[in-house]
């Protein structure tokens, strides 16, 4: 794309940055926070990175959005706004000197890194053993299988930090508000309408992830959204969170791709996927990983029990 | 400049036109239902002649139906949420 474009970005995006970092209002920082998720979305779409861009725009902008909302609503509630937050100018010095001086020794990291090709050679290369027509694929769930295996249990472990901020007396049971509709108001009709198109375009991502942009997370957040929908037009309630489904379902992803990095150790290599097998392997993990993402983002959006099961 | 290019630069014209029709009428009028009155009014409308220069620029059958389909999704999001934000409005201020 052209460099005025680009610069035009950069300038929006930094400017989204400084409103939502020097904002004086905590919902307009929320705010600018998910604007400048999108930019940041475009900008990995101007650089060609079309996976990465779908993550920064549905996990970056949109589930983190939501979650950022979601605790300005609580902090309302709990009466935690009133109480605005003012340091005392020495520590805002102090925390801006802080801030300036790790992003300063992040670029000198950078900048002093030796000349690089970067990794587009190697992973090109390596690519045919596993089969797959995505390099990120190939990188996100073999390559560097153990990174991402340690993201989708931060994931889990997230849920559990959640979920133990549950009441007393109500564990296990429905988290969030009962939200009723009117039947045949605007909520409710879109609620109908647009679950079996996102659950097209979910299938359709993970389907297509493994040979073209797509992927697990990407499909996960989709399906989120679609749960979420169907939760706020009040056509379903969450579920019971002492489900056994619900559980398996959660857990299934991690289970399975662990499951995958021990079978490859005790054979030899941790992660390691038996020659002419890799592919076949590396899908079976992305589709449970798809439905544990997707509930585990839900289950973060809906939060801890709040009715008795 | 050749006749088609002259067309997607007039429509893209048309809808920065929309675009900072709606942006002047969120930031000038009153109230929360007249802006949403100039929000979802206009940018749609910049948004489709946007969506029209962009399918003739890549002069591809399917990127343009694709391109139809994000337009379409964006008028009923857009619709759902100006709905719902005049609803809310509404109850706050102590109508309904």
């Amino acid at each position: 794309m052209s460099l005025a474009f680009d610069l035009a970005l950069c300038a929006l995006i930094l400017g989204a940055a400084g409103l939502a970092v020097a904002g004086r209002n905590l919902f307009g920082s929320v705010v600018f926070y998910i604007v400048y998720g999108v930019l940041i979305a475009l900008a990995w779409v101007s650089l060609g990175a079309a996976d990465v861009a779908l993550a920064e725009a549905a996990i970056g902008a949109g589930v983190t959005g939501v979650l950022l909302i979601g605790a300005w609503q609580g902090m309302k509630d709990a009466g935690g706004l009133e109480a605005e937050i003012t340091q005392s100018l020495p520590v805002r010095v102090l925390a801006g000197l802080g801030a300036a001086a790790l992003g300063g020794l992040i670029g000198f990291a950078i900048l002093s890194l030796p000349g690089h090709e970067g990794l587009t050679g190697p992973v090109a290369e390596n690519q045919p053993a596993v089969n797959l027509g995505n390099p990120v694929t190939a990188v996100l769930l073999s390559f560097r299988a153990y990174d991402t295996l340690l993201e989708t249990l931060v994931l889990s472990a997230a849920l559990a930090a959640v979920w133990s901020l549950t009441p007393a007396g109500l564990w296990g049971g429905i988290p969030g508000p009962k939200h009723t509709t009117r039947p045949d108001g605007v909520m409710a009709s879109f609620g109908r309408l647009l679950p079996p198109l996102g659950l097209l375009v979910a299938v359709y991502l993970v389907w297509a992830g493994a040979d073209q942009p797509g992927g697990a997370f990407q499909a996960g957040t989709v399906l989120a959204a679609v749960w979420i929908l169907i939760v706020l037009a009040g056509l379903r309630d969450e579920p019971r969170l002492s489900s056994l489904t619900l559980r398996v379902i959660v857990i299934a992803g991690p289970l399975v791709f662990l499951g995958a990095a021990l079978a490859g150790a005790l054979s030899g290599l941790a992660l390691g996927y038996p020659e002419g097998h890799a592919r076949t392997l590396i899908l079976i993990i992305e589709y449970a990983l798809t439905l544990s993402i997707a509930a585990t983002l839900a289950l973060l959006i809906a939060g801890p029990a709040r009715r008795a099961p | 400049m050749s006749v088609v290019e002259g067309i997607i630069a007039g429509l893209l014209v048309l809808g920065v036109f929309f675009y900072v029709a709606g942006t002047v009428g969120l930031l000038r009028f009153p109230d929360t239902h007249s802006r949403l009155h100039a929000l979802t009014k206009a940018d749609n409308l910049g948004l489709g002649f946007i969506v029209i220069a962009a399918g003739l620029h890549w002069g591809d059958g399917w990127i343009a139906g694709k391109l139809a389909l994000v337009w379409l999704l964006t008028l009923f999001a857009a619709g759902m949420a100006a709905q719902l934000v005049a609803r809310a409005a509404l109850k706050a201020e102590g109508g309904e």
